[in-house]
């Protein structure tokens, strides 16, 4: 079986060396505002995200600001 | 006694603020009529919530919208565990470089109540990791006390179920935590229209949060202006001090002079 990664609670082929990369592929780019990422339940600040490499079984959560009360 | 009132300042965390009107973002007809509730509210403090990026949505481009003129306040709605609200309130603080953060931890999505055991254990970690807290929390007295001890920056007390628009259920209860936090105290949720925001203003709360109210309302605009002078209504009659309630009549007009036949 290939490896797979969780991105935002979905399971998909580990295609990506990079985080950038997939957050590239998700479009999300580095200058946007209001959009954080987390890795295994850490918060990946913006400036790491082109060093960050991803493997196996990594979790990772994409989120950004929207409406709320 | 050193309750807050109309004329004096509002702070929170050591930033003052002209108005004691926060409001959410959520549930509006459109983004204009949104934007045009905001602005009548006169707020400063406006708050946003954390979610998944969708596959479908390239963003809702809220930060761009609103970052700029507001201060931006983030929640972590939908979270039913410390360790869910911790996390989201670090994206938030990445997504919008601020510290600060509404912190809801809710027991279920019937009542939307809080959990206290939960609110209090990731309200402690927050205040641990240098995030100004603001808790969403049950009007009991004895968990404001306890968040203020943790160290939180202001408590806010819900005032009925959020979204119930059923008022001001326990005002004794506010005026207990009144009197025994020296934080600001903002009602968070339950507020329905402008009386009861001027009632909890009166019972010596600081600030009132509210979003369905306003955005549900049949005008929302016309509401969010409602809200803000009910408020300030609220403020100043508290800082005036209401006379004492009476069960018989005291003529206002003096009786001196009046003619007797």
């Amino acid at each position: 079986m290939s490896e797979m990664i969780s991105v935002n609670g979905v399971l998909q082929p580990l295609n990506y060396l990079k985080l950038f990369d997939l957050l590239e592929d998700s479009g999300v780019d580095g200058r946007q505002g209001g959009v954080a990422v987390a890795l295994n339940g850490e918060v990946v600040p913006r400036a790491d995200w082109a060093q960050t490499s991803l493997k196996s079984n990594d979790k990772v959560e994409i989120v950004q600001i929207v409406r709320g009360g | 006694m050193d309750a807050k009132v109309a004329d004096k300042e509002f702070a929170i965390a050591g930033k003052k603020f002209s108005s004691r009107f926060l409001i959410g973002t959520s549930r509006y007809p459109n983004q204009q009529v949104m934007m045009d509730a905001i602005q009548a509210s006169g707020a400063e403090i406006v708050t946003v919530a954390v979610r998944r990026v969708s596959q479908d949505s390239g963003g809702e481009g809220l930060y761009d919208l609103l970052g700029e003129s507001f201060h931006l306040l983030p929640n972590t709605a939908g979270c039913f565990t410390a360790q869910d609200a911790v996390l989201t309130a670090e994206l938030a603080r990445e997504a919008l470089e601020t510290n600060w953060v509404k912190l809801e931890v809710i027991g279920d999505d019937e009542t939307l109540f809080p959990d206290v055991e939960q609110l209090l254990r990731a309200a402690e970690e927050l205040v641990a990791k240098g995030f100004v807290v603001l808790p969403y929390c049950n009007d009991d007295p004895i968990t404001c006390k306890k968040l203020e001890d943790i160290g939180c920056a202001a408590i806010m007390p819900l005032a009925a179920p959020i979204g119930s628009g059923m008022g001001i259920r326990n005002p004794y209860n506010l005026r207990i935590i009144r009197e025994q936090c020296t934080l600001p105290i903002i009602v968070d949720a339950g507020v329905g229209t402008a009386s009861d925001a001027a009632i909890a203003l009166e019972l010596g709360c600081d600030g009132i949060l509210l979003n369905t109210a306003v955005a549900g309302a049949r005008d929302p605009v016309k509401m969010a202006k409602a809200m803000r002078l009910g408020i300030e209504a609220g403020g100043y009659a508290f800082e005036a001090g209401r006379i004492p309630r009476r069960l018989y009549a005291k003529a206002s007009t003096p009786t001196d002079g009046a003619i007797k036949l």
